[in-house]
């Protein structure tokens, strides 16, 4: 078994999960090449061969480029597969690579399961197992789902790509930094958290009011931000903040992959939902099965006693 | 300009699921669909765009699947769609998204639009990868995970979502397809008036007979409840009862309340 990984690079520098590829591909017992659209400058530790194109002349987001220098990777190496990583870059790239190959793509793998492709469905309430038809296959895998066990090592022994002329549909502009303005939930020691299940934008007064009393910070899930319910500097989450408090409350929040990823490293979690299968209730250490708009102004007055 | 917006009738994620008899999917009796919300963004930033440029271009909407999927597409037909094409198949769940693209694609592939939207991924199946697939067939240009979008003169300015709050801005010429990312509009309710309004408008139907047939390129093994990791503990009841013991149980285990 052979495995292609694609690293990933973005405003000059590589990005971390580039490690994860490594450590998926040690856990399918398979041999690996590297590639990357990057520089020589941020090379990844990396014990093995690394296909390197320049970020500088093929652009960091291209992916019409980018595919045609990752066909010629595999046209070098015919590896059984090509893995990215479920990112805004991995979830762009690899569907367009699958149907040059007329490779089948899996897509956010979290788990290996007797040599199939365990992926959660229906926000985690589901797990199916998949398995590729075709002879080469395309995989994406959850971020955080594979972590490496030790520190990379290595160094990796070079191989220039390059494409002469390729046309491209899309013209990269350039970046917009995240809003800085707002709360920093990063340092707050208890968050207390809207969901969806709050309901309307006049019940969420009644959150900010537990976190109050708890003498913490509002946060919120993404679709409290979108429906303009909140400011988007509280949203938790892979487009919002990374937080690590003492306490952490999500009251109507579902659990969501892109949530979990902003607070599981809380210390202790608290779930307010009326759905006991709510995927939340996976991470949470106390998981109330109510009303939020019954239970929660009733803990408020508690606590402020 | 012709536009088309693909569309996926999705269930209620607050649901509870269990296996079909086959294995294959989940068991869709009691549950209750609604259109893939990512979707809605679609049909929502089609008819904008169809709102900015005095009502010419025309919007179709697509959809796949069972019966039950025309309420779905009634749904975008009274957002602002004008017609609409209901590739009726009872065994749409069981296709990969190489097979949902291909027959998309053979459908599109005639028509000349101009400019095709569809959601980033479905909520139930989750792979991302229909839109894309769908512009690689057809040889478009094509953006995914769009937070934002705007049209000038045959350009479209795309802003991607990328993590950590940053976006990427790029510009493509149509023809092209985007993928739409929630919170990149707030997509519209039907009104009363253009509800009636879309009973009137035309729903062709199609068989996937008629489409160009493909075969999947990866199938399901399984599909089951994840193994519950257990160890939090649920607390049910009377709210007195639940306030009483989650207060205990934070005054033991954090030192956020004393
Ligand atoms: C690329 C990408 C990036 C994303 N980034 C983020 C991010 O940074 N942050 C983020 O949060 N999401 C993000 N998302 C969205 C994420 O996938 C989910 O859609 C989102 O987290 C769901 O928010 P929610 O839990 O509030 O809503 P839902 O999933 O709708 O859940 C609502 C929950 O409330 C419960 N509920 C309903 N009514 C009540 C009631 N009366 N009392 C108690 N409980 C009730 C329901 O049982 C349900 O579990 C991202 C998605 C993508 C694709």
């Amino acid at each position: 078994m052979k495995a292609l990984l694609i690293g990933e690079y973005r405003q000059g520098k590589l990005l971390d999960t580039t490690y994860e590829l490594k450590a998926f591909a040690d856990r399918l017992g398979a041999d690996s090449v590297m590639l990357l659209v990057g520089s020589e400058a941020e090379l990844p530790k990396y014990d093995g061969r690394l296909y390197l194109a320049d970020a500088g002349a093929y652009g960091e987001y291209n992916p019409d480029l980018h595919k045609q220098l990752v066909l010629q990777a595999v046209e070098k190496e015919k590896p059984d597969c090509v893995v990215f990583v479920h990112s805004s870059y991995g979830w762009d790239l690899a569907p367009r690579v699958a149907v040059a190959l007329k490779a089948g793509q899996v897509s956010e793998i979290v788990a290996l399961n007797e040599g199939a492709y365990e992926v959660n469905a229906c926000n985690a309430k589901l797990r199916r197992t998949v398995t590729p038809r075709s002879g080469r296959c395309v995989l994406t895998i959850q971020a955080g789902a594979f972590s490496p066990s030790g520190e990379p090592q290595g160094t990796p022994q070079l191989e220039r790509l390059e494409l002469s002329g390729a046309p491209s549909g899309i013209d990269f502009v350039g970046y917009e930094a995240a809003e800085q303005k707002g709360v920093d939930l990063s340092k707050a020691e208890v968050i207390v958290s809207a969901g969806r299940g709050v309901g309307k934008k006049d019940n969420v007064p009644v959150i900010a009011a537990l976190a109050d009393a708890l003498g913490g910070e509002l946060g919120a899930s993404r679709p409290v931000v979108d429906a303009g319910w909140v400011d988007h500097s509280h949203q938790v989450g892979t487009t919002g903040q990374t937080v690590s408090p003492k306490l952490y409350v999500a009251c109507g929040i579902s659990g969501a992959i892109q949530h979990l990823a902003g607070m599981k490293k809380a210390d202790f979690i608290v779930a307010i939902n009326k759905d006991k299968d709510a995927p939340i209730g996976e991470i949470a250490d106390v998981l109330v099965v109510a009303d939020v708009m019954q239970f929660v102004p009733a803990f408020t007055a508690r606590c402020a006693r | 300009m012709k536009i088309l917006v693909c569309i996926k009738q999705v269930p209620d994620m607050e649901s509870r699921f269990r296996p079909n008899g086959e294995k294959t999917w989940y068991d869709e009796s009691d549950l209750a669909f609604r259109m893939n919300e990512y979707d809605e963004y679609a049909v929502e930033q089609a008819v904008q765009l169809k709102e900015q440029l005095g009502g010419e271009p025309e919007i179709t909407v697509l959809s796949i699947g069972p019966e039950r999927t025309v309420e779905a597409i009634k749904k975008a037909l009274a957002m602002g769609g004008d017609r609409a094409v209901h590739i009726r198949d009872d065994r749409h769940y069981q296709k990969d998204p190489w097979q949902i693209a291909s027959m998309i694609a053979s459908y599109a592939k005639g028509e000349g639009f101009d400019l095709i939207f569809t959601g980033m991924q479905s909520q139930d199946r989750g792979s991302a990868q229909v839109g894309v697939i769908v512009a690689e067939l057809l040889g478009l240009s094509c953006a995914t995970t769009l937070v934002g979008f705007s049209y000038d003169g045959g350009t479209i300015t795309v802003k991607r979502e990328l993590e950590g709050g940053i976006k990427g801005v790029a510009k493509l010429k149509l023809p092209a397809l985007v993928t739409c990312q929630l919170g990149l509009n707030t997509p519209r309710y039907p009104t009363l008036p253009n509800i009636m309004k879309a009973k009137k408008k035309e729903i062709a139907s199609l068989t996937p007979a008629e489409l160009s047939g493909e075969a999947e390129l990866t199938a399901t093994a399984a599909i089951y409840p994840p193994a519950k990791k257990g160890g939090g503990l649920v607390l049910e009841g009377e709210i007195g009862v639940q306030v009483d013991r989650l207060m205990g149980i934070l005054k033991e285990k954090t030192a956020v309340l004393r």
